[in-house]
């Protein structure tokens, strides 16, 4: 299979999960009890108010017709409007809203995924080099540990320790680049135990292979051996699950926002759900949703290109 | 004789030490959460706002909370609902995702084609969201709620392994041979298929425990838990958000350990079945 038929197939059956998804929370905002509107605007709203944001939110029309407006959004990409504001001349979409958090979300994520296999990369390879000894303990302990720690627990920690007992890294209130450092730890540290333990196994097996005894014998440094012969093989599992786990910072990004009231998608949707805004959770939920798809599909293919055995499969 | 779980003469090495530890660990919780509303010495919804933020001391052993409520007592209750929503969820979870899966491995064809499809929905999405939608709509969770959310993408997991294993054991020559006596479907499948895949669920059922565990803590951090008085993501979200009180960081460790204990011990005894059962999977993380 060629790779552009490959990619084609994939993108047809990411788009038919995220359709799925879709219509699945579609079907639970329509499970509410009490009418969607009274939700939005409280009990004390005018008559001239509710009707409009009924003919705004389409409630008017039927259940299919209504997911088949919201289809019509996601394509001229503004989601929907929010059909909230007072005014009716607001032109905010829900697109919009989601836009102008969307890039704080992302950068943590990214910046929590670096994090994560910059730290969990050494640890696993000394793991596994010093099997046995207290170095692989200590480390099995260090990944254990973040593994078991929810991270409700220890974004608030890190945050008392290093922001406000040691004052060492800047806190929620600071806007600098370095405002990044705190929440990206936080998130990261999961994400690092694991593929920590992933490194460690996928080291410890490729170390008994016979091209590396093959390396060793022709006198490469250890050096060598270790970092350009059993790291680069032991790498692809790690590189699997360090992609299936970018969803996971996505969820993760709920957690460590609300802690540091951090702005982000993850923020927008707890606010989404607080306002009963459900155009905004159907619209933050159906963003999730095709980011975990592309990434996936991305993660598939760095495989294959890791991989030349994969490709031709 | 010296206790083997699961004891065959093939020679395999018995349950490690950690795993012990592990199953220890574990245990602790169950026996906690089982009679914990009976050894709580105070009520976990007695509010005595005279006795509010304390310290621990000798009248109440951990502490006490915003309300004056005793946090001992508190985290025994809060056992219990841990461990009625972690057992229902992979009970019925793993029960459910079995069938299905095995279902799906055994017949092949369109049921297989249909199982597979839903499967990859509910995975194309992170699993937390999911249920923070679903919690979402409901206005005030009960315990119930929260099960019946955890458990619509929950199965996917047991579905998956299940699935694994039929589609070899289906090829096995003693499945031919029950088919060729004339054993009916059902009676292969509950006979033959699914005790011969129950290793690698039991092992994804104790790390389920601990995955459970973890986001009924996150939900009710979020404040979507259920509405119950004593969770011990209720206790933690309260903690983090007293966390800046002057001699009360202790309280939000309470809860959080009490969940890092879970967790541990359920991936200690997973880790230690795995190697146990499915010699293969050794140190996989």
């Amino acid at each position: 299979m060629s790779i552009g038929s490959f990619i084609l197939r994939r993108l047809g059956s990411g788009a038919l999960s995220v359709l799925g998804v879709s219509l699945l929370v579609f079907l639970f905002l329509h499970m509410i009890p009490g009418d969607p509107v009274d939700n939005l605007l409280g009990p004390d709203a005018t008559p001239d108010n509710k009707a409009r944001v009924e003919k705004c939110m389409g409630l008017d029309k039927s259940m299919p017709a209504q997911f088949v407006a919201f289809l019509g959004h996601v394509v001229d990409g503004t989601l929907g409007p929010q059909c909230r504001t007072q005014d009716s001349g607001d032109k905010r979409t829900v697109a919009g809203r989601i836009g102008a958090v969307l890039p704080y979300t992302v950068r943590l994520a990214i910046f929590g995924m670096l994090l994560a296999v910059v730290l969990a990369l050494p640890l696993g390879v000394l793991a596994a080099v010093r099997r046995g000894t207290w170095v692989d303990t200590a480390a099995t302990v260090v990944s254990l540990s973040g593994i078991a720690v929810p991270m409700m627990l220890m974004a608030p920690v890190m945050l008392l320790a290093f922001f406000v007992w040691l004052g060492w890294l800047p806190g929620p209130t600071d806007v600098g680049p370095a405002a990044i450092l705190l929440p990206a730890a936080a998130i990261a540290t999961h994400l690092m135990a694991m593929l920590s333990r992933m490194t460690r196994s996928s080291m410890v097996e490729v170390l008994g292979e016979d091209f590396v005894r093959t390396a060793r014998a022709k006198g490469l440094p250890e050096r060598t051996v270790l970092l350009k012969h059993a790291l680069r093989n032991a790498l692809l599992p790690v590189i699997t699950i360090a992609g299936l786990q970018f969803g996971s910072l996505l969820s993760g990004a709920i957690i460590i926002e609300k802690v540091f009231a951090r702005p982000g998608l993850g923020l927008t949707l707890l606010d989404a759900i607080s306002e009963r805004n459900y155009p905004v959770v159907q619209g933050a939920v159906f963003v999730i949703a095709v980011m975990y798809v592309i990434v996936n599909l991305l993660v598939d293919l760095a495989y294959g290109l890791a991989d030349p055995r994969i490709r031709a499969a | 004789m010296r206790f083997r779980l699961f004891a065959t003469s093939t020679g395999t090495p018995r349950l490690s030490p950690s795993a012990w530890i592990g199953l220890v660990m574990l245990s602790v919780f169950i026996i906690a959460g089982i009679l914990g509303p009976w050894i709580a010495p105070y009520d976990p919804t007695l509010i005595d706002l005279d006795h509010r933020f304390e310290p621990p001391s000798g009248a109440h052993w951990l502490g006490t909370d915003r309300n004056g409520i005793d946090a001992l007592s508190q985290l025994l209750w809060g056992a219990r609902s841990a461990l009625l929503v972690s057992a229902s969820v992979v009970a019925i979870c793993s029960i459910t995702g079995v069938i299905i899966g095995t279902a799906a491995g055994y017949f092949r064809g369109w049921v297989d084609e249909v199982v597979m499809r839903v499967v990859e929905i509910l995975m194309a999405f992170p699993g937390i969201l999911m249920n923070i939608a679903i919690v979402a709509v409901v206005a005030h969770p009960g315990l119930g709620v929260l099960i019946g959310a955890l458990v619509v993408n929950g199965w996917v997991g047991y579905a998956r392994v299940a699935r694994g294993q039929a589609l070899s054991l289906r090829e096995r020559d003693y499945i031919a041979a029950a088919r060729a006596i004339g054993a009916s479907h059902p009676r292969i499948i509950f006979r033959h298929v699914i005790p011969n895949l129950l290793a690698p669920v039991i092992v994804q059922i104790t790390f389920g425990v601990g995955g459970v565990i973890l986001i009924e803590a996150s939900l009710s951090f979020l404040g979507l838990g259920p509405q119950v008085d004593y969770t011990w993501g209720a206790m933690l979200d309260q903690g983090t958000s007293f966390l800046w009180r002057d001699g009360y960081a202790h309280y939000a460790l309470i809860p959080g350990l009490a969940i890092t204990w879970v967790v541990l011990g359920a991936n200690l005894l997973g880790d230690g079945l795995r190697d146990r059962l499915d010699p293969r999977q050794r140190g996989k993380a």
